[in-house]
This record gives C-alpha cells, sequence and structure tokens, in this order.
C-alpha cells in the first residue's frame, strides 16, 4: 500500500539526523541517543524491506536489532558513568588524551 | 790451469787413493763446524772452539791423503758436476775439479788454518765474542776452501764473496773501535771494488761459451778453439786480473791490507797472509788458459802492477813502527812476487805457486810470532819492544826462522821459492828480474830491522812479558818445521817434485843456475848485513829519517789513500749521497706524499659529496616523514566525534567511487 | 495516495521533527522526550507496515526501557537542568557530511526504486509467523542474542560498581 521509497526516505532522514546528532553533540548520553535513532532507521529499513518482499526475515531481523540496541545501550551508559566518575565531566571534547 | 785429461786411476792404497773423490768434504767440513759452533758453540766446554779445530785436523789428514794422490803420479780428477739450475742454455753446477794445484791449496789452507784454529785458543783466550770468532774463521776456511776446489765459475766466485764478508767480520771482530770497524769496512768495499771487474770478466767468459756454462775446464777448451774471440779473452783476462787485483791486494787497490791489521793477529795471519790474499794469485792460475790466448800486453800489465806492487810495499815496510804493518806490506810484496811469477807465462806458473806454498807457512809463523809478541807486550810498536828474545825463547826463534825464510836465506823454504821465481824472470823478462833482486835485498833488510828491533837491545815497554803457552807456541813450532822443509819439495836437487804437481800444460821442470842462486843469496846477505849495524842499537830517530822527503812520501803512503778518500769517497759522500738523498727526500718523496695529498683530496672531496647528497638525501627522507607526520598528527585530535566526521566523509567518498565505478 | 500513504505522511513528519528536535534541543531532557515521541512514530510505522509484533516490541523496548534507561544516564551525570551551551565547534562541518550521506542515500534509493513504482501490498506478519520463523529458521541468531544480552547485562554491571580500593 505504501510505496517503497517514501518509506526508504524517511529512513534515510533518520539516519541522517542520527549522523548529524553523532558528530555534533557534546553530551556523551545525547550522543548515544544519536546512535539509537540510527539504529531505529535501519529498523525501519528493514520492516519496510520486509514488507516488500513478503519476507518476514526482514522483521526477526529488526528484533534482534533491538536487542542489540538495547545491550549496546546499557554498556554505552556504564562506560559514560564510568567516564563521568572520573572525569566529572561527560563531555566528549573534553575526553582527548590521545590527542597528539 | 791444466787442460782437463781423463780421470786417471790413482795408484797407491785404496783408502787414501780414494779419498780424492771426496776432496769436497775437505771444503764442507768447516762449514759444518761454523754451524755447530754457531748453535752449540756456547754450550760446549771451551767455548765451541773444538767443532773447528776438529773439522780442520780432519780436513788436514784428507787432504794430505788427497795430495799423496799426486805424489804418487795419480791424475786430476774432475768428475762431472751436479746439476744446481739450468737458465735457458745456461748450466749451473755444483762440483769439483782436483789437480796438483787443487791439492796444494788444499794442504796449505787446511794447515794454515789448523794452526790458526789451535793459535787462537790462547790468542783469543776470554774475548768477548770468542764463539762468534771460530764460527766466522771456520765460515771462512770453507769459503776458501770452496774456491780452491770450485769447478765452475759461479761456485768459486759464491766462495770468494763469503771470504769477503768472513774478511769483514773478522776485521771488524773488535768493532767498538772506530778504527777497526772503519778498516773493515775499507777491506771490504776495496775488494768489491775488485769484484765488480771480475764478474763481468765471467759473463765474457760465459759468452764466450755461448752461454751453456761455467765449467772452467769447458771454458778453457772453448777459448782453445781457434774461433773463440781473441778480443773477448783479452777482455775477459784483464776482466779476471781486475778481480785478483781487488783481493790480493795489488796496486791500486793495496790499500786496504795495512788498515786490515786492525783485526786480531790470527786472523791476519790466516787470512791477510795465506789464504784470501793468497785467493787472487790461484784464479789467475786457475785461469791461466784466458792469460795464455789473450793478446801478450796482458801479462804485460799483470808484470807491471806486481813490479810496481812489490817494489812500493817494500819501501813502506822499511818505516813502519808497527811490527804487524811491516808484515802486511811484506805481505803485499810477496803477493806480488807471486803474481810477477805468473806473469811470465807457462814457465813461471810452477814458480809462483811454489812461492805461494812456502810464502804461506813462513807469513803466517811471523805473523803468529808477532802475535805471541803483542801478547806479551799489549803493544803494536816495535817501539815498546825490545830485548824480548830471553824473555820469549821460542817465539824468539821461530820468529827468526820465519824472518830468514822470507829473506831467502839459504836452506830455508824461501830460499828456493825465491831462486825459482828469479830464474824464471831472468829466462823471460829480464828488467823484472832486477826488480825482484832489489825488493830481496829490501826484504832482508827490513826484516833484519824488525828482528833486531823487537828481539834485540833492551825492554822499552812497560809491560811484563813472557813467553806465550803452548797452545800458542805449538802452532809457532809447527810453522816453523814447515818453513824449513817445505821450500825442499821444490829444490831442484830433490827433484823438484812441486813442479810435478803444479804446472801449466806440462810438468815443469825446475832447473838449478848456480849464479841466480849466488846473486839471491848475496842479496839476502846484503840486507842483513847492511841491516844489522843500524838497528843493532835502538837510537832515538830511525836512521832512515836521514831521508827526510822519502821517509815522510813513506809515512804517507805515497798518498794513495789520501787521493783516495779525497778524490773519491769524499765527493760521492758529500755530493752524490747528498744529491741522492735531496733527490730522495724532494722528487720520490714528494711525489709520494703528492699521490697521498691528491688521495686525501679526493677523499675529501668525496666525503663532501656523500655528507651533502647522499646523507642530505637520507637526511631528507628523515625530515619528510617526519613533516608528514608532523602534518597527518592534526588529524589524531583525541576526539571521537572528529573521528566518527572522518568516517562518515570516508564512506560517503567510497559510495560515490564505486557507485561511479558501477 | 492511498489512505496508508495519508497515514503514514503524517507519522512520518511527526517522526523527522521529533528526529531533528533530539538532535538540536538545548536541553538534553527535553531532548529525551523528543526521542520518545521519534521511537513512537517510528512503532507507528511498523504497524502500519503490518509488522504488529515488531511494532508493540519497539514501544516496549524503546520507549519503556532504554529511553528510561537514558534518562537515569542523564540523572547518574548530571545533565545539565535547563538549556545547554551550544552544541561543539564541528556541527557546521557535521550538518554538511549529514546532507551528504542523506543525499547520497536519497539519490541511491531513487535510483534503485523509482518513485512511481507499484505499490505492494501489506503483508501481514502474524506474531505466529514470527515466532515459527524464528524458532526454526533463526533459533541460533536467537540464542547468541541471549548470550549478548547476558555479556551486556554482566559487563554493565560490572563496569559500573564502585570500586572498592578507589
Amino acid at each position: 500500500m505504501i510505496r517503497l521509497p517514501f518509506v526508504l526516505v524517511f529512513s534515510t532522514l533518520l539516519f541522517s539526523t542520527g549522523v548529524y546528532g553523532v558528530l555534533a553533540r557534546r553530551n556523551a548520553v545525547m550522543v548515544l541517543m544519536s546512535i539509537e535513532l540510527m539504529l531505529n532507521a535501519v529498523n525501519v529499513n528493514f520492516v519496510a524491506f520486509s514488507s516488500s518482499l513478503q519476507d518476514v526475515g526482514g522483521q526477526i531481523f529488526a528484533l534482534f536489532i533491538i536487542a542489540v540496541a538495547a545491550a549496546e545501550v546499557g554498556i554505552g551508559l556504564a562506560i559514560v558513568i564510568l567516564l563521568f566518575r572520573n572525569r566529572a565531566s561527560i563531555n566528549v571534547d573534553e575526553v582527548n588524551l590521545l590527542k597528539w | 790451469m791444466v787442460a782437463p785429461e781423463t780421470i786417471t786411476a790413482a795408484s797407491g792404497t785404496g783408502a787414501i787413493g780414494g779419498a780424492i773423490q771426496y776432496a769436497w768434504v775437505i771444503a764442507l767440513l768447516p762449514f759444518v763446524a761454523a754451524a755447530l759452533t754457531l748453535f752449540f758453540g756456547k754450550r760446549t766446554p771451551g767455548q765451541g772452539a773444538v767443532y773447528g779445530i776438529t773439522a780442520l785436523a780432519a780436513g788436514f789428514v784428507m787432504a794430505l791423503a788427497v795430495l799423496w794422490h799426486f805424489v804418487t803420479g795419480g791424475g786430476t780428477y774432475a768428475p762431472p758436476g751436479v746439476e744446481w739450475f739450468t737458465i735457458g742454455p745456461l748450466h749451473l753446477e755444483v762440483g769439483q775439479f782436483v789437480d796438483g794445484l787443487t791439492a796444494v791449496m788444499l794442504v796449505v789452507v787446511t794447515g794454515v788454518s789448523l794452526a790458526v784454529h789451535v793459535y787462537s785458543l790462547g790468542y783469543m783466550h776470554g774475548d768477548v765474542r770468542f764463539t762468534w770468532f771460530y764460527v766466522v774463521l771456520s765460515l771462512f776456511t770453507g769459503a776458501m776452501l770452496t774456491v780452491v776446489v770450485a769447478n765452475n765459475l759461479l761456485m768459486l766466485l759464491v766462495g770468494w764473496e763469503i771470504m769477503g764478508v768472513c774478511s769483514y767480520l773478522l776485521i771488524g771482530h773488535w768493532w767498538e773501535e772506530h778504527e777497526n770497524s772503519s778498516a773493515a769496512i775499507k777491506a771490504f768495499i776495496t775488494t768489491r771494488v775488485g769484484d765488480v771487474p771480475f764478474m763481468f770478466g765471467i759473463f765474457a767468459l760465459i759468452f764466450a761459451t755461448g752461454f751453456t756454462t761455467t765449467n772452467i775446464a769447458h771454458i778453457g777448451e772453448t777459448i782453445a778453439e781457434p774461433g773463440t774471440s781473441s778480443a773477448l779473452v783479452t777482455a775477459a783476462a784483464l776482466l779476471l786480473f781486475g778481480g785478483a787485483i781487488g783481493k790480493s791486494a795489488q796496486f791500486p787497490l793495496h790499500v786496504w791490507l795495512p788498515d786490515a791489521m786492525a783485526g786480531p793477529t790470527p786472523v791476519s795471519a790466516l787470512i791477510h797472509a795465506a789464504t784470501m790474499v793468497a785467493a787472487g794469485v790461484y784464479l789467475v792460475g786457475r785461469m791461466f788458459e784466458v792469460f795464455v790466448h789473450a793478446d801478450p800486453f796482458v801479462l804485460t800489465i799483470v808484470s807491471v802492477i806486481a813490479a810496481i806492487t812489490t817494489l812500493g810495499a817494500a819501501f813502506l815496510a822499511l818505516v813502519q813502527d808497527d811490527i804487524k804493518r811491516v808484515l802486511a806490506y811484506s805481505t803485499l810484496s810477496q803477493l806480488a812476487y807471486m803474481v810477477a811469477g805468473l806473469s811470465l807465462g807457462p814457465d813461471g806458473v810452477s814458480a809462483g805457486f811454489f812461492h805461494l806454498f812456502t810464502h804461506a807457512f813462513f807469513k803466517a809463523l811471523l805473523f803468529l810470532g808477532a802475535g805471541s809478541v803483542i801478547h806479551a807486550v799489549h803493544s803494536n810498536n816495535m817501539s815498546d819492544m825490545g830485548g824480548l828474545k830471553d824473555e820469549m825463547p821460542v817465539t824468539f826463534w821461530t820468529f827468526l826462522i820465519g824472518s830468514a825464510a822470507l829473506a831467502g836465506v839459504f836452506p830455508l823454504a824461501g830460499f828456493w821459492s825465491k831462486d825459482e821465481l828469479l830464474v824464471g824472470a831472468w829466462e823471460h823478462n829480464q828488467w823484472l828480474f832486477f826488480v825482484l833482486l832489489a825488493v830481496a835485498v829490501m826484504t832482508a833488510f827490513y826484516m833484519t830491522r824488525c828482528v833486531l828491533l823487537t828481539f834485540f837491545g833492551t825492554y822499552r815497554g812497560t809491560a811484563h812479558p813472557h813467553e806465550s803457552p803452548p797452545v800458542m807456541t805449538g802452532p809457532l813450532v809447527g810453522l816453523a818445521g814447515a818453513s824449513v822443509v817445505a821450500g825442499f819439495l821444490g829444490a831442484p836437487q830433490l827433484g823438484a817434485v812441486f813442479g810435478d804437481w803444479v804446472y801449466f800444460e806440462h810438468p815443469h821442470d825446475a832447473s838449478f843456475v848456480f849464479w841466480v842462486a849466488l846473486v839471491g843469496t848475496l842479496a839476502a846477505a846484503g840486507g842483513i848485513l847492511i841491516g844489522y849495524p843500524l838497528y843493532r842499537e835502538r837510537r832515538e830517530r830511525d836512521p832512515l829519517m836521514a831521508f827526510p822527503r822519502a821517509w815522510n812520501l813513506l809515512q804517507h803512503r805515497y798518498y794513495i789513500d789520501d787521493f783516495y778518500m779525497r778524490g773519491i769517497v769524499y765527493p760521492i759522500r758529500d755530493r752524490v749521497s747528498a744529491g741522492v738523498n735531496w733527490t730522495n727526500q724532494h722528487i720520490l718523496d714528494g711525489a709520494v706524499n703528492g699521490a697521498a695529498w691528491a688521495a686525501r683530496g679526493i677523499a675529501t672531496f668525496v666525503n663532501w659529496i656523500d655528507r651533502t647528497f647522499v646523507d642530505g638525501l637520507v637526511n631528507a627522507v628523515g625530515g619528510l616523514t617526519g613533516a608528514t607526520g608532523g602534518l597527518l598528527k592534526y588529524l589524531q585530535t583525541g576526539n571521537v566525534q572528529w573521528y566518527a566526521v572522518v568516517l562518515f566523509v570516508g564512506v560517503v567518498a567510497l559510495t560515490i567511487v564505486f557507485v561511479q565505478i558501477a | 495516495m492511498t489512505a496508508q500513504e495519508y497515514a503514514f505522511a503524517v507519522i512520518a513528519a511527526v517522526g523527522s521533527i521529533s528526529a531533528i528536535a533530539v538532535v538540536t534541543a538545548r536541553n538534553v531532557v527535553h531532548a529525551a522526550l523528543y526521542l520518545v515521541v521519534a521511537l513512537l512514530s517510528v512503532g507507528a510505522t511498523f504497524l502500519l507496515l503490518g509488522a504488529e509484533f515488531a511494532g508493540w516490541v519497539q514501544i516496549l523496548i524503546y520507549v519503556g526501557a532504554i529511553v528510561i534507561l537514558f534518562l537515569f544516564g542523564l540523572m547518574l551525570t548530571k545533565a545539565p537542568i535547563g538549556r545547554d551551551t551550544l552544541d561543539n565547534n564541528r556541527r557546521w562541518l557535521a550538518a554538511l557530511v549529514a546532507l551528504g550521506v542523506f543525499a547520497g542515500l536519497v539519490f541511491l534509493i531513487q535510483e534503485a526504486f523509482p518513485f512511481d513504482s507499484e505499490q505492494f501490498p501489506v503483508f501481514r506478519a502474524t506474531t505466529a509467523a514470527v515466532g515459527d520463523s524464528m524458532f526454526r529458521d533463526y533459533v541460533l541468531p536467537f540464542e547468541a542474542i541471549s548470550f549478548l544480552l547476558l555479556a551486556a547485562l554482566i559487563g554493565a554491571i560490572v563496569l559500573a560498581r564502585k570500586d572498592e580500593g578507589n
């Protein structure tokens, strides 16, 4: 019913927004949120193709991605908390010990 | 020289007759002794003299055996030599040639050398280089024997040169004194000056044989052939005689012999009386075939030189204070006598060598006796001697016998040999006869002077003279005995057997001419009678000083030495050597230094290139890497988001690339 | 334009605007709330596309758990209440990159799937079908995922606990 390109464009929009967020936000948690946006864009893509190709595998993969995203957020936040504990700041600009 | 004959069997008992085959062993023994003394001498009791004495004793016995072969009528023994090496057509060999002359020389050399070896036990006792002395003495004897038995000129030359070196070593035995080492150098160089023409003479003879051989017998055959160039033979004869002049101290190369008295007296006895100086005479005799086939003026030159030498030396002997100098000049004079004899031609060969034979014994005796005296009074000068006949009887009587033999008193050895020479001179070369006669007078005169000044009158020295030990007087007695009997071997009344052994082309029949013998005896008596009253009492001034100009000339030895030094030696040393040194320092060293400097310049340049370009290149690469890294480091901001930016940019770029490719 | 398309247009608009708001909000808590809206719209999209299980799971997990997680994270890291300072210096470059990504991807999409292609029927993927396929064809990834979740759980605990010595 829905023409595939539209869904894909929506997914692309979400993805690009996520990209912008990953590159531009100062707060580490905001970066993680942007990453979630990107993952969700991918999910939309999968489900769209699953519907288009009449194959349930796309959906299933989307479920897996959701699971992985959940795990990743958990770990990510743990790291951010650790970072905050050590440096009292989660400004990614200030985490540059490997700077030349 | 003897024309080679086929080897005739020796008569006589087997062992002695067979000894002639081993004549070369006689020459080898002293070399072995020298080596043994060199290596083991210091450890042997007696400091190593025993090796030399044993070797020479054995050699003397063997030499007598060889002589016996000729006494019993045997012939020349000339076996083919052992091949040494070959250069193209030239064959060099090592071999022996034993004829009567060789046998006689063997006896003389081994006999006198043995006497000197024994004598030196006493004379050189306590010397700082006793063992070395015996080494060189034995080495020298071996070299002389090599010259005597050699069958080819190269082997002879080897022995000749070794003798020269040993003479140098022995004259300079006490080299701590500068004048001794100078005398040694003078002797060596002067004989070397004579050796140069000698070698050229050898080359000429080798050339005459078509470069095939140095064998004396073969050379003799080749020269006798009518096709050989006479000019070549004449040149060879003159050149060979040059060597004889040097070695036998004839004018003008006589200057080294008086100075050679700086060596120990046994050395003077052996080398400068009996053997080495005789080598030149031996050479002329051995190569007489060459002289015979050369132009006759060669022999004339020989006789002139002999006459000059014999007269000049006799005059010089009159004015010496050093007893050894008297004997040295006497030796010069007597050597010239021998050479004069040879210059008379084939007939004179026997006479000349007979005189060499007898002279060896009594001159060695005189030298050893003088040594005995010197050993006792610790001085060479007769002005420090006198009245020694009572303290040193054996020395006195033996010396007296030797002097009488030298003067030609009947019936001692010198009389017979001198007589033969006078006879020959009268028959072939009468002006030479008068020269020899005059010299005979002077000989008697200066020996009388010598004996009187040394043994008669009152002792003028400061030492306490006493007779020498038996090791020294023993040889004196032995040589005195030889001086008495040796002459009989050539006495015409007794068959003149010497002429059967040593001759040229045919055995020589010595004839006894009464008036010549009478004149000779009168000459000797005259000399003695003039000398006796002049020197019986020692005077403050030598009577001969009544002729002041002559005295001065003689004291300065005719200024010949001065001429040599100032005319030849100093210019070479000061100008030529300085010039050569300058060339070496500035031109040769300059070239070498210049090459080094150029190499250094090149090296510096290469270094500059290396440092500037090669190192510069390497450094530039490093610098470039560093600069690139310096620029690239700015990518490492440490900021994760920045890395993400770069990543996404890359993804976009790659996407475009892949899409384009697709 | 079918009815689903109209519905989808509305949902997509809402989702896009809220996504943009997520990345540009000055107040981080507001950003988290905008994220909720974005995620909800994604879930609605799933439902529209007929993936009912995925849609409800999306809402359940993402909105129900992950956003809460984010809020906790913000609290524990003393997220500033109220307006924050501007984003970092490179936001213009980031915007550029994002636009490039968007442009590139759109280009690829429209080349592969032209806009005037025919529509496809709704694919009703029932939960039963999902479960069927999951435990038949994709059971191994399923087990692996469970391990992953376990590891993540343990990892998070290990990372975030306070060390006694410190």
